[in-house]
C-alpha cells in the first residue's frame, strides 16, 4: 500500500466533480487529497487525487475512472519526475510575547508569509510539498494552532511532458 | 418553434423507438401529451419498476436499447431497481424521467428527487437537461452511449419547463457523435490475439468460459465456430446460456455454485481458461484461488476494467467478443490435439448428468424439461430469481441466445413478469413464458393488470412451492432447519388471475403438466399455471458459498 498521485482530465461540466468522487468511495478507495480546477482548455478541468492502495487497486481505480463518459484520462505521477505543490494556511495562538518571535522565525526557515497578524494569533502561508507542511504544522502545534486549512495536492510533470487527451 | 416535448418525441422516433413502457405524472404531462397522438406505442404499465424491467426486457431479447419513462420523484425513484438491474448485466436502456421546473431545482419542491444523483452508481452515465435546446442532441448521445462499448442505463432527467417551453433555436445534430471520454476499443489487438492462439494450440486441456458478453455482441455463431475448429469444451455462465445450443457436444452447462459437475471439474482442471465476455463474478468463480489453478487464462472482453478484475490475467484482448472471435478464426493456423482431454471431459458429462428424482411427486424440473420438450428452443423464457431460476438454467434446453432472461447480476425477484412484457414486444413473434417461483411473483404481480390491459399472450408457470425457496434450502443446509420468515402462506394465483380477467389453471399432478402447458400456449392472451410443486425440492448440485466449485453437494451419478 502506498500513496499514489493521479492527474485526471476531465470534462469542465456539472456533477462531474461528485461522478468521480463518488466512485472511488463508491469503490471502497480513500482519498487522501482531491484539488481540483480549470486548467489550459477552458472547457477542461484537471483533478489531482492522492490515493492509498497496492498496484493492482491503483490500476483497477485507474480503470473504473477511465469508463466515466467525461473522463477525458486519467495518469499516475507518482513514479514520474514531477513538481507537486500544496498550500496551506494556518492560524497559530501567538499572545503577545516570546512565541510570536520563535513562530516568526519558524515562518521564515519555511518560507511562510505571515499574511494576517491578530492579537492572539498569526495567520501564515506556506507553499510546498507535503512533507514540508506535514513538517511546519508538527511544529507549531507546540504553539497552538487555531485553524488549518489545506488545498491538497496539486501536480505537475516536469520538462515538456505533459498529461494530456489524446486528442 | 417546437416544445421541448415534442422535440423529444421526434428524437425518439429518430432513434426508432416504437415502444415505451411508462407511468404518467405531473411533470412528464407535456411529454404525454406529445405522445397522445404520435407514432410510439406506450404501454402503460402498473409499476414504474415494471416499466424499467420491462424496457430491459425488450432490449435483451432484441439487442435493441428499451425506453421507459417516469415521472419526478417516487415515478422516478421506482425505477431504480429496474436501472441497478440492468447496470449489473450490461443492459442498454434509456430511462426517460420528469423533473421539476429548473428554477425550483434544490427547493426540496413537491415531487423532487435528485435522481441523477440517485441514479449515478448504477447507470453509465446520466444527464439533467436544463436547456430546450440541448435536448436532441442529449437524447441522440444517451442513445449512443447505452448500446454501444458496454451498454448500459442511461437515465435523462427533463425539468418540466425544459419540456414545456418553446425552443427557439434549434441546435442541428453531428453529424456523427465523438467524445473525447469514451473511445470503446472493438478491434483485439493483433499481437494478444496471435498470443492466445498460440496459447491455445500449444494446451492440453483447454476451457472456454463464455458469458453474457457473448450474447450482448452477437457473437454465439463466431463462438460456436471457434469452438469446434479447436475442438474445445465450452462453459457458460447463467448469462451466457443459450450462445451455445444446449445439446452441442461441445456444450458442457453452466459452471459455477449451481454448475454442472461436468463444467466445475473441467475448470478445475483445464490448462488453459478462455474466458470471453464473463466478469469472473464470486457465484461462477467460489472460492477464487481454487478457480482454474492449474491454467493460463486469456481473457477477451471489451471493458478493461474487467480484466484482471477478480483474478490475474495472463494475455488480455480488450475488444468487442464477436470481432475479436472473427479475427481468432481468421488467424488460426492449427488446432491442438485435445482428444484425450475431450473424452475426459465426455466422461463427465455421462457420469454426471443433471438429474432429479423420476417419481409421482410433482416436481418443478420435470415441468420445466416438459416445457422445454413443447417449445424446443421455440420461445422466450424470462425466470424470476431463485430455486426456478436454478432450476430453469438446469433443465431447460436453451438453443439460441437472446431467448432466456433473467436478472444474473442484481438476483432481482419480480423482474421477471416484467421482463416477459418487453420480451414480447420485442419479439411478438415468439411465445413468451415467465417461470416464477411464489414470493417473486408476487413481487410485481400487480402487472397482470397490464397484461390483461393490452392482451399480451404472455404466459405465467408459478413453481409455488409456498415458501421464498432458495433462501429456506440455505437454512435447511446451513442454518439447522431453522425456517425464520421464508415461509409464504398459500395463494390461489388462478383467482387472482381471474380477478384481472385472466385464465388459469392450478395444477397439483404430473399427469396435469403437460396438458396444461399446452393448454395455456395455446390459448390466446395471457395465462398463469399455478404448480403446487413439491415444498421442501432443492437446487442440486450446489458449490456451498466460499467453496471451490469442485466441491459440489447432491451430484447425481448414473
Ligand atoms: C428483491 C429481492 N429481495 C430479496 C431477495 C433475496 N432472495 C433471493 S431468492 C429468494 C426467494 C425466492 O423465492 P420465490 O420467488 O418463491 O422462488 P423459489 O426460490 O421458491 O423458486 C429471496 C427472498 C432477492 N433476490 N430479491
Amino acid at each position: 500500500m502506498k500513496s499514489h498521485t493521479l492527474s485526471v482530465l476531465v470534462e469542465n461540466r456539472a456533477g462531474v466533480l461528485s461522478r468521480v468522487a463518488g466512485m472511488f468511495s463508491r469503490r471502497g478507495f480513500n482519498i487522501e487529497s482531491l484539488a481540483v480546477g480549470t486548467c489550459e482548455e477552458p472547457n477542461m478541468s484537471r483533478i489531482t487525487i492522492v490515493v492509498n492502495g497496492d498496484d493492482v487497486q491503483i490500476e483497477q481505480v485507474m480503470k473504473q475512472a477511465n469508463k466515466l463518459i467525461e473522463v477525458i484520462k486519467v495518469s499516475d505521477i507518482t513514479e514520474r519526475e514531477s513538481v507537486d505543490r500544496e498550500l496551506a494556511l494556518i492560524k497559530v495562538a501567538a499572545e503577545p510575547g516570546t512565541s510570536r518571535a520563535e513562530i516568526m522565525q519558524i515562518a521564515d526557515i519555511f518560507r511562510a508569509q505571515i499574511v494576517d497578524v491578530g492579537t492572539k494569533t498569526l495567520l501564515l502561508q506556506v507553499v510546498g510539498n507535503t512533507s514540508k507542511i506535514d513538517a511546519l504544522e508538527t511544529l507549531l502545534r507546540q504553539y497552538g494552532i487555531k485553524e488549518l486549512v489545506r488545498t491538497g495536492k496539486i501536480a505537475m510533470l516536469r520538462g515538456s511532458k505533459t498529461v494530456k487527451s489524446a486528442k | 418553434m417546437k416544445t421541448g416535448a415534442k422535440i423529444l418525441i421526434e428524437a425518439l422516433q429518430r432513434e426508432g423507438v416504437d415502444t415505451i413502457f411508462g407511468y404518467p405524472g405531473g411533470s412528464v404531462l407535456p411529454i404525454y401529451d406529445e405522445l397522445y397522438d404520435s407514432s410510439i406505442r406506450h404501454i402503460l404499465v402498473r409499476h414504474e419498476q415494471a416499466a424499467a424491467h420491462a424496457a430491459d426486457g425488450y432490449a435483451r431479447a432484441s439487442g435493441r436499447v428499451g425506453v421507459c419513462l417516469a415521472t419526478s420523484g417516487p415515478g422516478a425513484c421506482n425505477l431504480v431497481t429496474g436501472i441497478a438491474t440492468a447496470y449489473m448485466d450490461s443492459v442498454p436502456v434509456v430511462a426517460l424521467t420528469g423533473q421539476v421546473p429548473t428554477g425550483m431545482l434544490g427547493n426540496d419542491a413537491f415531487q423532487e428527487s435528485d435522481i441523477t444523483g440517485i441514479t449515478m452508481p448504477v447507470t453509465k452515465h446520466n444527464y439533467l437537461v436544463k436547456n430546450g435546446a440541448d435536448l436532441a442532441g442529449v437524447i441522440r448521445e444517451a442513445f449512443y452511449v447505452a448500446g454501444t462499448g458496454r451498454p448500459g442505463p442511461v437515465l435523462v432527467d427533463l425539468p418540466k419547463d425544459v419540456t414545456t417551453n418553446q425552443v427557439t433555436a434549434e441546435r442541428p445534430l453531428p453529424p456523427e457523435i465523438c467524445l473525447r471520454g469514451y473511445q470503446p476499443t472493438y478491434q483485439g489487438h493483433v499481437r494478444q490475439i496471435d498470443k492466445a492462439l498460440s496459447l491455445i494450440a500449444e494446451a492440453a486441456r483447454p476451457v472456454i468460459y463464455a458469458g453474457g458478453g457473448v450474447v450482448l455482441s452477437n457473437a454465439s455463431a463466431e463462438l460456436v465456430a471457434f469452438a469446434e475448429r479447436a475442438a474445445i469444451p465450452v462453459t457458460t455462465t447463467l448469462m451466457g446460456l443459450g450462445c451455445v445450443p444446449c445439446d452441442h457436444p461441445l456444450n458442457l452447462g453452466m459452471l459455477g455454485m449451481h454448475g454442472t459437475p461436468a463444467a466445475n471439474y473441467a475448470i478445475t482442471e483445464c490448462d488453459l481458461l478462455l474466458a470471453v465476455g464473463v466478469r469472473f463474478d464470486d457465484r461462477v468463480t467460489g472460492k477464487i484461488e481454487a478457480f482454474a489453478p492449474n491454467a493460463t487464462i486469456v481473457h477477451i472482453d471489451i471493458d478493461p476494467a474487467e480484466i484482471g478484475k477478480n483474478k490475474p490475467v495472463d494475455v488480455p484482448i480488450v475488444g468487442d467478443v464477436r470481432m475479436v472471435l472473427q479475427a481468432m478464426l481468421e488467424r488460426m493456423q492449427k488446432h491442438g490435439e485435445t482428444n484425450g482431454w475431450r473424452t475426459r471431459v465426455a466422461d463427465w458429462k455421462k457420469r454426471y448428468p443433471i438429474g432429479f428424482p423420476d417419481d409421482d411427486n410433482l416436481r418443478p424440473q420435470y415441468i420445466i424439461r416438459q416445457l422445454s420438450d413443447i417449445l424446443k428452443g421455440e420461445g422466450i423464457v424470462v425466470s424470476e430469481v431463485g430455486q426456478n431460476q436454478m432450476w430453469t438454467a438446469l433443465h431447460y434446453c436453451f438453443t439460441k441466445p437472446r431467448t432466456w432472461l433473467t436478472s444474473g447480476g442484481l438476483g432481482t425477484m419480480g423482474y421477471g413478469f416484467p421482463a416477459a412484457i418487453g420480451a414480447h414486444y420485442a419479439r411478438p413473434d415468439m411465445p413468451v413464458v415467465d417461470i416464477a417461483g411464489d414470493g417473486s411473483f408476487q413481487m410485481n404481480i400487480q402487472e397482470l393488470g397490464t397484461v390483461a390491459q393490452y392482451d399480451i399472450p404472455v404466459k405465467v408457470v408459478v413453481l409455488n412451492n409456498m415458501y421464498l425457496g432458495m433462501v429456506r434450502q440455505w437454512q435447511e443446509l446451513f442454518y439447522d432447519r431453522r425456517y425464520s420468515y421464508t415461509e409464504l402462506p398459500p395463494v390461489d394465483f388462478v383467482k387472482i388471475a381471474q380477478a384481472y380477467g385472466i385464465d388459469g389453471i392450478r395444477v397439483e399432478e404430473k399427469e396435469a403438466v403437460r396438458e396444461a402447458l399446452e393448454t395455456a400456449l395455446t390459448t390466446d392472451g395471457p395465462f398463469v399455471l399455478d404448480f403446487r410443486i413439491e415444498r421442501e425440492e432443492n437446487v442440486f448440485p450446489m458449490a456451498p458459498a466460499g467453496a471451490a466449485i469442485n466441491e459440489m453437494i447432491g451430484v447425481h451419478r448414473k
